[in-house]
């Protein structure tokens, strides 16, 4: 926890002219990552998995895919309230994960509601880099 | 003479109840970012004057448990909008919505001025909710609720 505080914090100084690139987000999430677990390396594919998992905390939203359907650069839809929700991949949305702060807040909100508990910084950095390159 | 008639219609206008204008719901000039952000983030930002003061404030004392998601704020923001929600809220009994937390599809108001919404509209599965307010007034999202814009799901 006091790691992610501190990663916030510096993304936040190192971003506060310009936003982050979704690279500079996911390499900084996998440094987290690697002083938990040393050797840890990002994997897109590793990311594809979380995505598509079927968590099944809760009935209406089981998975990533409940609201951003099967492919993170197509436009999803709230599983519960119906709003239209802009696709995840910055190729598709170029907003998308360049925010560190709002990142952190749908991770946070979003994981505790699919997962049932807070992501990883590995499994964060996984789903970046995924969600950004695709397989 | 054409003056006074003018003040009399502009004030006829002016003195009309609330829902009667209810067709244009414009987000007031001073709501706070943190509105769209915060709550524009999950369902369309709803027009403050669609519950009253208690409702709002019964809505935001249950962020935690906010129709079945968890959708707590920091406490500073949390203030922000309800202080902007209470600011514009209803000020008529037929505005208040039933639940705990009060759901604005549950006044007395909503559920008459949505008589004659079939059930299967209702159902359909790109309507999910009837918090989505957007999937039949097409321009709710600009905050206009007018009869012309209403396109119900089955007739797409």
């Amino acid at each position: 926890m006091k790691a992610s505080a501190l990663l916030l914090a510096l993304l936040a100084a190192a971003t506060a002219a310009a936003a982050a690139t979704p690279r500079e987000l996911a390499d900084a999430y996998a440094a987290e990552a690697a002083r938990q677990s040393p050797g840890f390396k990002p994997s897109p594919q590793r990311g594809a998995g979380f995505y598509a998992t079927r968590f099944a905390v809760s009935d209406k939203m089981p998975a990533c895919t409940s609201c951003h359907t099967d492919s993170p650069a197509q436009p999803g839809q709230h599983a519960v309230t119906g709003k239209a929700i802009k696709p995840l991949a910055p190729r598709a949305e170029a907003a998308r994960f360049t925010d560190p702060a709002k990142v952190e807040k749908w991770f946070r909100r979003n994981c505790t509601e699919v997962l049932g508990r807070e992501c990883s910084a590995a499994e964060k950095a996984d789903f970046i880099r995924f969600v950004t390159e695709g397989l | 003479m054409r003056t006074a008639l003018a003040i009399l219609l502009a004030g006829t206008v002016l003195a009309l109840p609330a829902a009667a204008r209810a067709d244009r719901l414009p987000l007031p000039a001073d709501a706070p970012a943190s509105f769209q952000a915060e709550c524009g983030g999950c369902h369309l930002p709803y027009p403050p004057a669609l519950l009253t003061a208690p409702d709002w404030q019964r809505v935001m004392a249950t962020l935690d448990r906010h129709y079945g998601d968890n959708a707590g704020l920091e406490e500073k923001t949390r203030r922000e909008i309800e202080a902007f929600l209470v600011r514009h809220a209803a000020t008529r009994g037929r505005m208040s919505g039933a639940g705990d937390p009060p759901r604005l599809t549950r006044t007395e108001w909503f559920q008459r001025e949505h008589r004659k919404v079939p059930a299967t509209a209702w159902r359909d599965a790109q309507v999910k909710s009837a918090a989505n307010c957007a999937a039949c007034h097409t321009r709710a999202e600009q905050g206009s609720y007018r009869g012309r814009e209403i396109v119900l799901p089955r007739s797409r």
